[in-house]
């Protein structure tokens, strides 16, 4: 069988998302609940969530979420993790288990620090040599990945569907300020654990809906600054992409979805404001090679906020919802209404514009 | 008639609806998508929220949604009504190719997307509120009508709207001095004659959502069309 990375995958897909502004944690219930009445847009061949705030105890340590095909390879990455890494907790993942869910790797958690004296041998701060350590595992350790690699927060996923794969983690045992949610619908690959969305870096996690046709313009300009986009899938590099805007270029959220779901040169040249004509030109020169074209609706997570964004052509559906203190972002309404029923300001937003949810500063 | 739409899927819920009389209520509708795909003689009332495709390919039934309507409403539909007392999601009315659809609020990305007509077939979509990008996308035929109401200072269609288009017509409430079309198409003030073939859909919509005619008619409309038979000729190639 061909695993991913070795066969190109266009998916199609359904995402939710639901955040605290408030911080309030909730349970994954809900969230996983809300897949179900769009189960017709995933094919069984992928279910994932990313949960926020969901490590309180832990949560100046890295969580590395890892799948490992044996005993072996467990063994060998554990030592190779100990030359840098502070291990301070490493258990297996819950799971319970389940006629739906087949062909269980060994799934664990790692909670680690990076050592002091390796970050100043090497000159690097925390986040980039974490950053950098997953990608070699993932690049050179046959048989290891890491699906998730924040702090105080995590992604759970498998083969199977959305529904099954929360029960399967059993999310309703975790709370967490802010959830995303991925069925996942990959049309002509075997599919495989690590494929599944969310894809992370660091605690940037995203769920995708679309099918890009910028993967490769977009793969061959962001893998000149050290990613690997191993496993061939579109969701991966547009969460590189977004890693290396927001944590190495330092650009904001907005300049971010300016990037990727540029505008028109007609749509700049219609602007009124002055600046944010010229700052519009600007991005769209320095980064022209960041642009992802072809549909998607993608739903980013980071430590304390959620950001959705549509492709400039809104060539996939999202909505978003509000009741108190929480947003609710869905591909369908209906999803939104099993979140909250009474959710009130259902809105879409336009493609290119860019719905960011924060949670109050110091609540999480 | 009631069909209990929890917990049901749509094939079931279809069964269900072609198994009872000609007036049925679905309640608890949540994201089932082509109920009432190309029915006939019934008139349905949907609770909650149906999911994509709602009357594809309808051929004569009536739907009323209470709420907000997903993606893809009226898909290729032939023949019957849809009425929306919400806001409906993209790609509406996508091919219609006869029946009306009413929409009391905004319309997403798409509507009428390759809208068509031929003889007594002629669609008609109205939208009260206004309408995403791409509204009229290679219109055939057909009457799409967006009404802008309650829409303050937003634009009443977003971007690129008409691209394409080489048939039918397109009535806007607004003089869209705020809204780049296409060179292929033409824009212009409505005249009265030009008011005259809309006035039965603007009574209907008021009729439907409680709203008064004269208001709706005060406000200047703009009348798109493409502007010859054939307007893309050498647009590709020199024949």
């Amino acid at each position: 069988m061909l695993k991913e990375g070795e066969i190109r995958i266009p998916s199609g897909c359904a995402i939710a998302g639901v955040i605290s502004k408030e911080g309030n944690r909730m349970t994954g219930e809900k969230i996983v609940e809300s897949m179900k009445p769009m189960h017709d847009r995933s094919n069984g061949l992928g279910g994932g969530f990313a949960g926020y705030g969901i490590y309180p105890d832990m949560k100046d340590f890295y969580a590395l979420h890892m799948f490992f095909d044996c005993r072996d390879t467990r063994k060998s990455c554990e030592a190779f993790l100990k030359e840098s890494f502070e291990i301070v907790k490493s258990e297996p993942i819950p799971t319970r288990k389940m006629a739906e869910i087949k062909d269980k790797p060994i799934i664990w958690r790692y909670f680690v620090a990076p050592l002091r004296s390796v970050l100043s041998n090497l000159h690097l701060d925390e986040k980039e040599f974490v950053a950098r350590t997953v990608i070699k595992i993932n690049t050179d350790m046959a048989g290891t990945y890491v699906f998730s690699s924040g702090k105080n927060m995590g992604t759970f996923k498998a083969v199977g569907f959305p529904e099954d794969v929360g029960v399967f983690y059993m999310l309703d045992e975790y709370e967490g300020y802010a959830w995303t949610a991925h069925g996942r619908y990959p049309t002509n690959t075997p599919g495989w654990w690590g494929g599944a969305h969310p894809f992370t870096l660091l605690d940037c996690s995203v769920v995708h809906n679309g099918e890009i046709s910028s993967y490769d313009a977009n793969r061959r300009y962001i893998e000149m600054f050290g990613y690997k986009c191993n496993l061939k899938t579109d969701t991966e590099v547009i969460t590189y992409i977004l890693d290396y805007l927001l944590r190495r270029q330092g650009l904001t959220l907005e300049e971010a979805a300016s990037v990727i779901a540029a505008p028109f040169w007609s749509t700049i040249d219609g602007k009124a404001d002055g600046y944010e004509k010229e700052k519009l030109k600007y991005l769209r020169i320095i980064y022209p090679s960041l642009l992802v074209t072809g549909p998607f609706s993608i739903i980013l997570g980071f430590n304390g906020g959620l950001m959705a964004l549509n492709d400039r052509l809104k060539l996939r559906s999202m909505v978003v919802g509000e009741k108190d203190d929480k947003v609710f972002i869905a591909s369908e309404e209906a999803a939104i209404r099993v979140l909250e029923p009474d959710a009130k300001n259902i809105w879409s937003p336009s493609g290119g514009e860019p719905v960011i949810v924060k949670v109050k500063e110091g609540k999480y | 008639m009631e069909v209990h739409a929890g917990g049901l899927g749509y094939r079931e819920i279809n069964d269900l609806i072609r198994s009872k009389g000609d007036k049925i209520t679905v309640s608890g509708c949540l994201g089932q998508r082509f109920i009432c795909a190309g029915m006939s003689e019934k008139a349905v009332t949907i609770e909650g929220i149906p999911g994509n495709a709602l009357g594809a390919y309808l051929n004569g039934a009536e739907i009323s949604v209470l709420g907000n309507a997903q993606d893809a409403v009226g898909d290729t539909m032939n023949d019957g009504k849809i009425v929306v007392h919400g806001n409906i999601g993209d790609a509406a009315g996508y091919a219609m190719r006869g029946g009306k659809i009413y929409v009391k609020g905004d319309a997403g990305y798409r509507a009428g997307i390759h809208m068509k007509a031929y003889k007594e077939k002629v669609p008609v979509m109205v939208i009260g509120g206004r309408a995403g990008s791409f509204l009229g996308e290679y219109q055939a035929g057909g009457i799409i009508l967006v009404l802008g109401i309650g829409e303050g200072e937003k634009k009443i269609v977003g971007n690129f709207p008409c691209t394409g288009m080489h048939g039918g017509k397109m009535y806007l409430r607004s003089d869209c001095s705020d809204i780049s079309f296409p060179d292929r198409v033409t824009p212009r003030s409505a005249t009265d004659e030009d008011l005259n073939e809309i006035r039965e859909y603007i009574r209907e919509y008021c009729g439907l959502f409680g709203m008064d005619e004269d208001f709706i008619l005060k406000s200047p409309f703009t009348v798109v069309t493409p502007d010859s038979k054939n307007p893309y000729k050498q647009l590709y190639v020199a024949n």
